[in-house]
């Protein structure tokens, strides 16, 4: 089978389209997810619908490889290519389903940092928001990506770029953001949910990772499903011959992946 | 009252030094590097820039010394990710950084082109970019007591658009995704538009609504065919991937950037010699052609 050929971050994104729903809306943002909602709306998903930040509606996946959303592939019939308020409104309307966000570090209530880091006696200098902020605190529910690295994983994130959860143990329903939180993370070598208290547990492991190595990773004592009354810890289905081709007719170079 | 229509290096000097300029306003898209590298070779310093993302734009300028301050959600380089430019000028205060999300810089504009103080917003709740910006104040909607943040009315100096066409007198076709251009354009006391074309008054006319610039609000116009290299421009031009990566590699030290910004910027005299610098294959190869639109009477 080809699809035994996968490399972590082909995972991540077949991973993550299974995340979107047929007939959902979701918020794009830069990278993988570029690569995910293709693949989702050309398998199982294909009345989902996605917006850009830039403005731009798609409902297929584009003729052409793209760096970024605003790509000639990625506007070239497109649904719409309209203006950011416009698709910002939407999403503050809470007409977005989920959103997907990546992040240089995260906590264990779904909190993202992707403006500074510390390292050291020093903070290193990151891009900044762009629109995460904006889709983590107002999606119905986002979805986050993150290379499985100690370093991204902080007991407190060093500035809370884009919301998750609080650390009180409620969730979203005293939070004065209106949107769901986090109900997904996946990283390069498992995948994680987020419990009723709003708080990281590990789903599945991605095949070939161990659960003690996964866990190994994090500054605190990560759930499990087990922990959380969901059954076992089981492990990341791999992707189908189908969804692999389409990871590789999306990102030929393996640019992205 | 009609713009001004006259060459890049004319429209450009009406930009003063410790102008507020907001550009980059269509993100990823038709990006008015020309007039970036013209500010650069002009010497204009102590610029405030103002987008939501950008990509390479601000880099560029914060690395030729223009910057000051940056108002922005995401500075760097999209497809590269780091900008070496801004994260030392950042690390150093070099720079200040006022961090937004791009739905917060543009309610601002928004706010600026509707000629209302503040408005209201259900984002940034929860975030470090409210908790550490004193601009924003956090209120309670008077109607059902549910939590708010208000963001205050931003009106730039400059909103600089490129644009695919626009008439002599200033009016401009924009397609594609347009970001935030009106809302910039919207709020700015000037503004500088560079087209790949200049047109007929009524090839613009032809058809009303492709407009999204009028020349009461414009100051200048500018003929500037591939103004938004390395950034695609729809029916145009496509992104210069290979740039974007190559300028990651060269700029990561100051010394570098002085050796990518002699060749590209200060070693050329205008956008027409610059182009010459280009041989990557950049044309639209696949062109999508628009039904045909009436109108009429």
């Amino acid at each position: 089978m080809v699809s035994e050929d996968y490399t972590d971050r082909e995972l991540m994104v077949t991973t993550a389209a299974r995340e979107l729903e047929d007939g959902e809306t979701a918020f794009v943002g830069m990278r993988l997810p570029l690569i995910a909602f293709q693949v989702a709306v050309s398998t199982h998903a294909p009345n989902a619908m996605a917006v850009y930040e830039s403005g731009v509606i798609r409902d297929a996946p584009a003729d052409g490889f793209v760096h970024t959303m605003c790509d000639l592939p990625n506007l070239n019939r497109a649904v719409a290519t309209t203006g950011m308020i416009d698709v910002m409104s939407r999403l503050q309307r809470g007409d977005i389903d989920v959103g997907f966000l990546g992040g240089a570090e995260i906590d264990r209530y779904g909190n993202l940092n992707t403006t500074r880091v510390a390292a050291g006696d020093r903070e290193i200098r990151l891009p900044g928001s762009g629109g995460a902020c904006d889709i983590a605190c107002m999606a119905d529910r986002t979805v986050l990506l993150m290379p499985h690295e100690s370093r991204r994983f902080a007991e407190e994130v060093n500035y809370v770029t884009s919301p998750g959860y609080p650390a009180d143990g409620n969730g979203r329903d005293d939070h004065p953001a209106p949107g769901g939180g986090p109900s997904a993370l996946v990283t390069s070598k498992a995948t994680f949910g987020f419990d009723e208290r709003g708080e990281l547990y590990l789903r599945t492991v991605h095949p070939g990772a161990d659960v003690a190595d996964v866990l190994a990773a994090f500054p605190w004592e990560v759930q499990t499903a087990d922990d959380v009354g969901e059954g076992t810890v089981k492990t990341t289905s791999k992707p189908t011959d189908e969804e692999f081709e389409l990871v590789r007719t999306f990102d030929p170079d393996g640019f992205w992946t | 009252m009609t713009a001004n229509m006259e060459p890049l290096d004319v429209a450009v000097s009406r930009i003063n030094a410790g102008s507020t300029i907001a550009a980059g306003l269509a993100l990823e898209h038709a990006i008015p590097f020309a007039v970036g590298h013209e500010l650069l070779r002009q010497g204009v310093g102590g610029l405030t820039v103002v987008g939501p993302i950008s990509d390479l734009l601000f880099d560029q300028l914060i690395g030729g010394g223009a910057v000051s301050d940056v108002r922005a959600a995401w500075v760097g380089n999209v497809s590269a990710r780091t900008g070496y430019r801004f994260r030392e000028a950042a690390e150093n205060g070099e720079v200040t950084v006022e961090d937004h999300s791009n739905f917060s810089i543009a309610l601002a504009l928004q706010a600026g082109a509707m000629g209302v103080p503040y408005l209201p917003t259900r984002s940034l709740l929860g975030s470090d970019i409210f908790e550490q910006n004193d601009r924003f104040t956090e209120a309670t909607d008077p109607f059902d007591g549910e939590p708010l943040v208000l963001v205050p009315a931003l009106k730039p100096d400059w909103a600089i658009v490129h644009a695919q066409r626009a008439s002599p007198d200033g009016d401009a076709h924009l397609w594609g995704n347009t970001g935030i251009v009106e809302p910039a354009v919207g709020a700015a006391e000037n503004v500088l538009v560079t087209a790949e074309e200049i047109v007929e008054p009524a090839v613009i006319k032809s058809d009303s609504s492709r407009v999204a610039i009028t020349r009461d609000q414009v100051t200048s116009v500018v003929e500037c065919p591939f103004g938004a290299h390395p950034s695609p421009v729809t029916g145009y031009y496509n992104r210069d991937n290979d740039y974007y990566l190559r300028y990651n590699r060269q700029t990561e030290t100051a010394n570098g950037f002085e050796d990518w910004a002699s060749k590209w910027v200060y070693g050329v005299s205008g956008r027409e010699e610059y182009a010459t610098l280009v041989d990557t294959e950049l044309e639209i190869t696949e062109p999508t052609v628009a039904a045909e639109v009436q109108y009429g009477q």
